[in-house]
């Protein structure tokens, strides 16, 4: 089977990638670390037969929202942060251990109590995957949360536009 | 039609290879074009008709030093050229060159092919920010904006084509124009309004005239390229072409009916009961290749006859015209398509 295989590439790649992204000192390079990291989650949603969250994952996020920041570092030129001197790596080494044992525990709870989530088959997957499911659920069952998220975005762009012609006092 | 892994990669090959002739026979006609559109004769010592012109320019870019500044972030640098080609050379895998012959249909084609001119702005970008150097910073910098500000409307043409086709599939929207008599099905003819802003925002997509503030060469020397050099320039020379060629291609599918033939439905049953089905492939791909070759061959026109915008100008097109109109256009489709369908 090639999907798992591609599955730990992805998730591998696209950990390192928010990873690089958070220790990048340069802001360009963290944006294209998360540019990585976001197509990563493209591909896997892909694996996921997801198909249509997919390209639009890669179409507003990797192709217009990081477009955008992308613009806005270079505009404002900013420039790299101060390498760190020195890195307590006992620290880290004692973060990385914490979060390692709380996602076992966390795993263990969830199993013992059921609540994690069931294997879907591939077939089902596929049959929710695209457009029109996605369309039909979003303009029935979620019609209202649908339309509150676009007056939301809406007052968010008039509030925007407020702030960009306000007049220097 | 599922094909065996390998097939399809032979498919693929093929086609990229296709690309890149197609590229330099572009090169080769751009000049041509320009020099008759001037009124002086163009290329004409290499080979017949210069026609071995761009097979010299590539030979010529291929044994150039590759000068890397040294001041410029040089795994960037080299990543930019490369990212420009994959993505221009992405673009064919979901156009259908006639019927059943694609390489991928995915459901949500169209939103494919939208994704990968939306992130073809990051090697423009790239490149202009890796060189380290203010003209290339610009042309970056403009690149950027004018991708964003122009994305939109493409969109919003692309949204009213697929309203009227009822699929996100490439193939589906060049079959749903298949109907109407002769070439009234074509999708230019149901959404006239659509067909000129997809055109118009497919030139400044591809960072053509009258949209090349990226490169405009009396202002910013080279734009996003001014630092490279040898094969590395190149690649962003070759991808212009591809995407220029891609971008007719996308044209000629999404508005014109693809690789439909005019009055295909007369003839088209004559072709299968007698077994020269092939021959009918065959015929739709050069249609949809004479297709191509008018939009390649407006591209080079329009290029030498209108000047540059302003880059106030290119905001106000993008921002106060195209965006408005193509709103209101996808409106009166959407209207259109619910009335059209309560009615029949």
């Amino acid at each position: 089977m090639v999907t798992p295989f591609l599955f730990f590439l992805l998730a591998v790649v696209a950990v390192t990638a928010a990873l690089g992204m958070l220790f990048s000192r340069n802001p360009v390079s963290s944006a294209l670390w998360l540019v990585l990291n976001l197509f990563c989650i493209a591909g896997l949603y892909l694996t996921l037969n997801a198909e249509f969250i997919g390209i639009i994952q890669v179409l507003v996020y990797a192709g217009a929202i990081m477009v955008l920041f992308l613009f806005v570092i270079m505009l404002l030129n900013l420039s790299a942060l101060p390498t760190l001197e020195s890195l307590d790596w006992k620290a880290v080494a004692g973060f990385v251990v914490a979060m390692v044992v709380l996602a076992q525990l966390v795993y263990m709870l969830a199993s013992g109590l059921g609540a994690l989530p069931t294997t879907i088959l591939a077939e089902q997957a596929a049959a929710t995957g695209d457009a029109s499911t996605i369309a039909k659920e979003l303009f029935t069952r979620y019609a209202l949360p649908f339309e509150v998220i676009g007056v939301l975005l809406l007052v968010a762009t008039i509030g925007a536009l407020m702030l960009a012609k306000r007049k220097p006092i | 039609m599922d094909l065996p892994l390998w097939l399809t990669a032979i498919i693929a090959f093929l086609i990229i290879n296709f690309m890149l002739v197609s590229a330099s026979v572009l090169v080769f006609a751009e000049r041509k074009v320009s020099g008759y559109i001037q009124n002086r004769p163009g290329p004409n010592r290499v080979g017949p008709f210069g026609f071995l012109q761009p097979f010299a320019d590539v030979a010529k870019l291929l044994f150039k030093e590759d000068i890397v500044p040294e001041a410029s972030s040089k795994f960037i640098h080299s990543l930019a050229p490369i990212l420009m080609v994959i993505i221009a050379m992405s673009v064919p895998a979901v156009i259908p060159f006639a019927r059943g012959f694609v390489i991928a249909d995915p459901d949500v084609g169209v939103l494919v092919i939208l994704a990968l001119t939306s992130i073809a702005v990051y090697g423009v970008t790239l490149a202009g920010w890796s060189s380290n150097s203010k003209y290339s910073l610009l042309g970056g910098l403009r690149s950027s904006a004018q991708m964003i500000s122009y994305e939109l409307s493409m969109g919003l043409a692309v949204v009213s084509v697929v309203l009227i086709a009822g699929s996100l599939s490439v193939v589906d929207i060049v079959e749903s124009q298949a109907d109407g008599w002769a070439v009234l099905g074509w999708n230019v003819f149901r959404n006239p309004i659509g067909a000129i802003i997809f055109i118009v925002t497919a030139f400044a997509e591809t960072n053509r005239a009258p949209f090349d503030l990226p490169e405009a060469e009396q202002e910013l020397v080279g734009g996003y390229h001014t630092e490279y050099s040898g094969m590395k320039f190149g690649m962003f020379f070759l991808a212009e072409y591809v995407n220029w060629f891609v971008a007719s291609f996308v044209i000629a599918t999404l508005f014109f009916g693809g690789y439909l033939i005019p009055f295909e439905p007369l003839f088209a049953d004559a072709f299968y009961a007698n077994g020269f089905g092939w021959l009918l492939g065959i015929l739709q791909f050069l249609c949809l290749m004479a297709k191509v070759a008018f939009f390649a061959f407006l591209f080079i026109w329009v290029r030498w006859t209108l000047p540059r915008f302003k880059y106030n100008q290119l905001m106000t097109i993008g921002w106060k015209y195209l965006l408005p109109i193509a709103l209101v256009n996808t409106l009166v489709i959407a209207l259109g398509v619910a009335i059209f369908q309560t009615i029949f």
